[in-house]
């Protein structure tokens, strides 16, 4: 998460007594880990919440894919690196963008293209950058950044920096060349690079088992001769973090990349433009679905741990909604680009 | 807080909605998150989730109703909160889809090629390269009298070169005299020792002096242009100033006159003599009675006089008796000059050139053609009000060359 | 002067610029341990060692993208097409990526990266191996275009091509490899957006670039100059930027413009160089402009074929005399 992020969960926090001082270790990690994992997961649903009605709105315009439902595999991923690792995404990006630490104003204000936007308004939706944060986009041509997750652990090795990089993508993009040769590549010259499948069952409008021959997504790794896993459990984000912890330190040593299939749902249609149920998946497989909330699922885990209670969820919501609420409040501060905006970053100097 | 339910925009080309089914009846308990209401758009069926938890109080778009985007369906609030003010807000208009005005014209010039390249000259049926073109203008050179060698008759560079005046090329090169050993003596031939005679015996004796008008000569090109296209000859402004020099002499006899010692003799009949320059010197040869005859007549009794005075083919009786004289240097360039009035005549019309140029007009800047005439007069005869009365005349009939078909 | 061949020319720049940044390396197929389809990386592996010069597998879709990816992050790949038809499987990388990054990411990632590699036709290739692929790059804003038709400008532009911070289309031939030209000695680079007056004149520009321009435009220039016809002759050296002002210097100057290109004629450079010159030089055309492209058709294999769909001497004679009323 961003300093601007983290700073307002701390100084909320402060304010909220933790309800039981016990130390219960979950896979070594800290309460305080834990809990921010919650509030984080909790922000990227509000968030996208947030962005679901300002598109009703009319204020954002163009393409919107939303996270709902996936957030346990961008917590728990990214929650395995660094900062100093690369994350790089297709377009379903903005959960992956405030985990990896961009300041959510600023990604809703390249939402609604304003120049304060993470990339002055010119990118939108598709395509958050940050250089500082290490995020490297934000895609929309599907599997086209594929090869470039390997071109930056490729760097990482050449340049002897231990970094590695995690890049996701959707299921569909399983089936297209630029897939397969950077698979190819990474395995065969030994790239740092995890790639994450969020294999939420449809590639838009449609189901896996109608795109690719193979249902296993995480298989086709053995054409490389890639270590692959899957987990099956894509909602909780111990499970997530888990498996990536492992993919990353086998990367670290031996620089052997991974292919990893993380099984999971999105609560929203593909974009705004595609119904939630009713066109390719039945009301009855959302509504199943929603069972398995990353942030009920948490929330009860953590609630069994004795890490937290209700009173701490509600005062969750209430720190989020501040968040939230400043964010909007930004992006309707902001001004439009200015038109020099149009010729400037062309060629670099 | 009360807030009010708006129709969504579902997908990026959605204008309206239909409300398909509301999931909640008015006056029941509604929790952030929950289905609301489901909602057809252009693309698919579609479900809105409330965002703000509260009782549905009111249900302003009913099953089947349609809405704009932005429009407001529904409205909640707490159970006993005052909603009176939402509901008094007017029935706002469905909203027109956000569609940005571009910062820039988005419509784009339509194509100007069926349309040609306007052309610089009034030649506008000439087929002729963008350079020849503007060396013609440059020079003016008239692109109708010239035929080109191009495709299709096209003018061409070398078409038009060949009639740039060698002399308005300048040289880089040191001019080398053109007289070996400094001079040389030339017998004077019997035009040149005649226009000496009578030149200089005009200044010894003619007490001249000048009064210059500048005439505003966008009518008269119309007017030319018009006479033109009705007519296979070339009418130029020489004919045109013949025929309004002759009219405006008419009304001013007193510079339609010689004096003779004792008298003025005033003439009822404008005998206008033309100068045209030769290799050896002027002459100019008259026509006779211009304030009879029609601008044609002027044109093609001055081209004729004008072709036999250059090749030496001149009656006498038609070089003699002239009432006025005009000299035309337009052609040169020169924008204004005195001329030596032609004993025993009154007056001369100095004509220069015309020229594009900025003037003021009731207040604002304009672009005009313009030419100045100067009139050198015999001061025994002609004071310098009568001079310029005759000039005021003459240049309100140019300026409204259609008077002159009165 | 040193006199080089061309390849040797690339090599030389390549090994320069890469002894002078460790962060400059070479990719591509067959660059490595074949040292070079063309052996234009003759050496390099020896040198440099297999970190900084790798051989690929046939996956232009994936090395270009390991190429711009690495670029983002610090490198400065040189990226070798065996030949510029097969960048057409990477155009989504390139154009999509490489092109856009720096715009799309509102500055934060430049991508400092050379694609280089042979273009247009050599003899008897037939038509998917033949294309001249120019107009295609220049099209899109984020790239340059780089053409260099002598060892000279080789080195110097390819040098300057490494150095650029932004992803430059480099196309060579492998025609023109073996030629030979004298190069400057030490060090030396060659702005882009400068072109050379390779001939001065007086009657007609003729505008032209690449292996056209020394197999054909040359040769037609001197069979011109024996029938008293003196060309101006231009070479662009790169595409884009272009150096318009040499060109509408000499188009003042000699009133006419003739465009001798490799590249087919809908939508091809000289149609770019045409708008622009009509567009500046209006007052001072005395005829249209003529364009000598490669014929509208694929390339066909026959060797009769192929010469007839090509620029061929002739075809500039006649275009020269056209605009100059000749005949």
């Amino acid at each position: 998460m961003s300093e601007y992020t983290i700073n307002i969960l701390q100084r909320e926090m402060n304010q909220t007594s933790v309800k039981n001082t016990t130390h219960i270790d979950l896979l070594g990690l800290s309460p305080e880990i834990l809990l921010k994992w919650y509030d984080e997961m909790l922000l990227i649903r509000r968030f996208e919440e947030k962005c679901a009605q300002l598109y009703g709105m009319g204020k954002i315009g163009g393409f919107c894919h939303l996270y709902n439902g996936q957030e346990a595999i961008a917590t728990g991923s990214i929650g395995a690196i660094t900062p100093d690792d690369y994350v790089i995404t297709a377009y379903r990006d903005h959960g992956l963008a405030i985990s990896k630490g961009l300041d959510p104003r600023r990604i809703l204000a390249e939402l609604l293209g304003k120049s304060t936007g993470t990339t002055k308004g010119k990118g939108g939706s598709m395509h958050l950058f940050s250089r500082e944060k290490n995020f490297l986009g934000g895609h929309a041509i599907v599997g086209g950044h594929i090869p470039l997750a390997a071109g930056a652990a490729f760097a990482s090795k050449y340049l002897d920096e231990k970094r590695v990089c995690l890049c996701f993508m959707g299921d569909g993009a399983t089936n297209i060349g630029e897939f397969h040769e950077a698979l190819n590549l990474a395995s065969l010259w030994k790239l740092p690079v995890i790639y994450i499948i969020e294999n939420n069952k449809y590639g838009m409008g449609t189901a896996v088992d109608r795109a690719s021959a193979v249902d296993a997504l995480h298989l086709k790794a053995a054409a490389y001769n890639m270590r692959n896993q899957v987990i099956e459990e894509g909602h909780n984000v111990l499970k997530v973090y888990q498996s990536v912890n492992a993919a990353v330190a086998h990367a670290r040593r031996t620089y052997e990349p991974s292919l990893l299939e993380v099984q999971t749902f999105r609560y929203r249609g593909h974009s705004m433009s595609d119904p939630i149920h009713g066109h390719y998946r039945t009301k009855e497989e959302v509504e199943a679905q929603k069972k398995l909330d990353p942030l009920t699922m948490f929330a009860e885990i953590l609630t069994d741990a004795n890490l937290a209670s209700e009173s701490y969820f509600d005062s969750a919501e209430e720190r989020v909604k501040i968040i939230v609420d400043e964010c909007v409040a930004f992006t309707e501060n902001s001004p439009e680009p200015p038109l020099e905006e149009l010729y400037t970053d062309i060629y670099a100097e | 807080m009360a807030t009010k339910i708006l129709m969504p925009k579902l997908s990026d080309t959605m204008a309206e909605g239909v409300i398909l089914k509301w999931l909640k009846k008015e006056g029941e308990k509604v929790k952030q998150g929950e289905t609301l209401v489901e909602i057809e758009s252009d693309k698919a069926d579609m479900e809105l989730e409330a965002y703000d938890s509260g009782v549905l109080r009111k249900i302003l778009v009913p099953e089947g109703g349609k809405a704009g985007i932005g429009a407001p369906i529904g409205i909640i609030a707490g159970v006993n909160e005052d909603i009176t003010g939402l509901l008094n807000e007017t029935m706002p208009i469905p909203q027109k889809p956000q569609t940005k005005e571009a910062a820039s014209p988005t419509t784009l010039p339509p194509s100007l090629s069926h349309l040609g390249t306007p052309s610089i000259a009034t030649d506008d049926h000439v087929k002729a390269s963008p350079l020849a073109k503007r060396l013609a203008v440059e020079n003016k050179i008239e692109l109708r009298s010239i035929s080109g060698t191009g495709p299709q008759g096209r003018i061409i560079k070398r078409d038009i070169e060949p009639l740039i005046d060698g002399k308005k090329t300048i040289s880089a090169k040191v001019p080398v005299s053109i007289i070996p050993g400094g001079h040389r003596d030339m017998e004077l031939s019997l035009i040149r020792k005649t226009i000496a005679k009578r030149m200089q015996e005009s200044k010894q004796t003619v007490p001249h002096f000048y009064v210059t008008v500048e005439i505003d000569m966008d009518p008269v090109i119309s007017f030319r242009e018009q006479l033109n296209s009705a007519t296979d000859s070339k009418i130029s402004f020489t004919d045109i100033l013949v025929k309004a020099a002759a009219s405006t002499l008419m009304r001013h006899p007193n510079i339609n006159a010689t004096y003779l010692g004792n008298t003025m003799r005033q003439f009822g009949e404008a005998h206008i003599a033309v100068a045209v320059a030769l290799d050896e010197g002027l002459v100019t040869p008259v026509l006779r009675n211009c304030e009879q005859k029609t601008i044609l007549q002027i044109n093609s009794e001055l081209h004729d006089l004008a072709e036999r005075a250059r090749s030496r083919r001149l009656k006498p009786e038609e070089y003699q008796g002239a009432t006025f004289t005009i000299s035309n240097l337009g052609m040169f360039g020169v924008e204004d000059f005195v001329a030596i009035v032609n004993p025993p005549e009154g007056a001369i019309l100095a004509v220069g050139s015309i020229i594009e140029k900025p003037v003021v007009k009731k207040g604002q800047i304009v672009i005009v053609h313009t030419m100045k005439v100067t009139l050198s007069s015999d001061h025994r005869i002609i004071d310098g009000a009568v001079a310029a009365r005759f000039l005021q005349d003459l240049k309100i009939l140019i300026e409204k060359p259609v008077a002159l078909m009165l | 002067m040193p006199v080089v061949s061309y390849r040797e020319a690339l090599n030389q720049a390549m090994d320069e610029e890469m002894a002078r940044d460790e962060r400059v390396y070479l990719m591509g197929e067959e660059v490595a341990q074949y040292n070079g389809a063309y052996k234009v990386s003759q050496g390099l592996l020896a040198k440099y060692g297999p970190k900084r010069i790798i051989d690929t597998p046939i996956a232009e879709a994936g090395f270009t993208g390991i190429g711009i990816g690495s670029a983002m992050v610090g490198l400065r790949p040189i990226v070798e097409f065996m030949s510029w038809n097969f960048s057409l499987v990477a155009f989504d990388q390139i154009v999509n990526n490489a092109a856009k990054m720096l715009s799309m990411s509102g500055g934060n990632f430049n991508v400092p990266i050379v694609f280089r590699g042979p273009g247009g036709a050599a003899h008897n290739l037939a038509a998917t191996h033949s294309q001249a692929l120019e107009s295609l790059y220049a099209h899109f804003p984020g790239l340059k275009v780089v053409m260099p038709s002598n060892p000279r400008d080789a080195k110097g532009l390819l040098k300057t091509a490494i150095r650029d911070n932004n992803p430059v289309i480099f196309i060579e031939s492998e025609v023109m490899y073996g030629e030979k030209g004298e190069i400057p000695d030490g060090e030396y680079t060659i702005p882009f957006g400068s072109g050379e007056i390779v001939r001065e004149g007086k009657d007609v520009t003729i505008v032209s670039w690449s292996k056209i321009l020394q197999h054909i435009t040359a040769k037609a220039v001197n069979r011109l100059a024996e029938e008293d016809i003196n060309v101006e002759l231009i070479d662009p050296r790169t595409i884009r930027p272009m150096d318009w002002e040499l060109i509408f210097n000499s188009v003042k100057k000699t009133n006419r413009l003739v465009i001798v290109e490799e590249g087919w004629p809908f939508a091809g450079v000289g149609a770019q160089i045409s708008h622009e010159v009509s567009n500046h030089c209006f007052d001072f055309l005395d005829a249209p402009i003529e364009r000598v492209t490669q014929e509208d058709v694929p390339l066909p294999y026959a060797h009769n074929l192929e010469i007839a769909s090509l620029p061929n001497i002739q075809k500039v004679i006649r275009a020269v005399r056209k605009v100059m009323y000749l005949d």
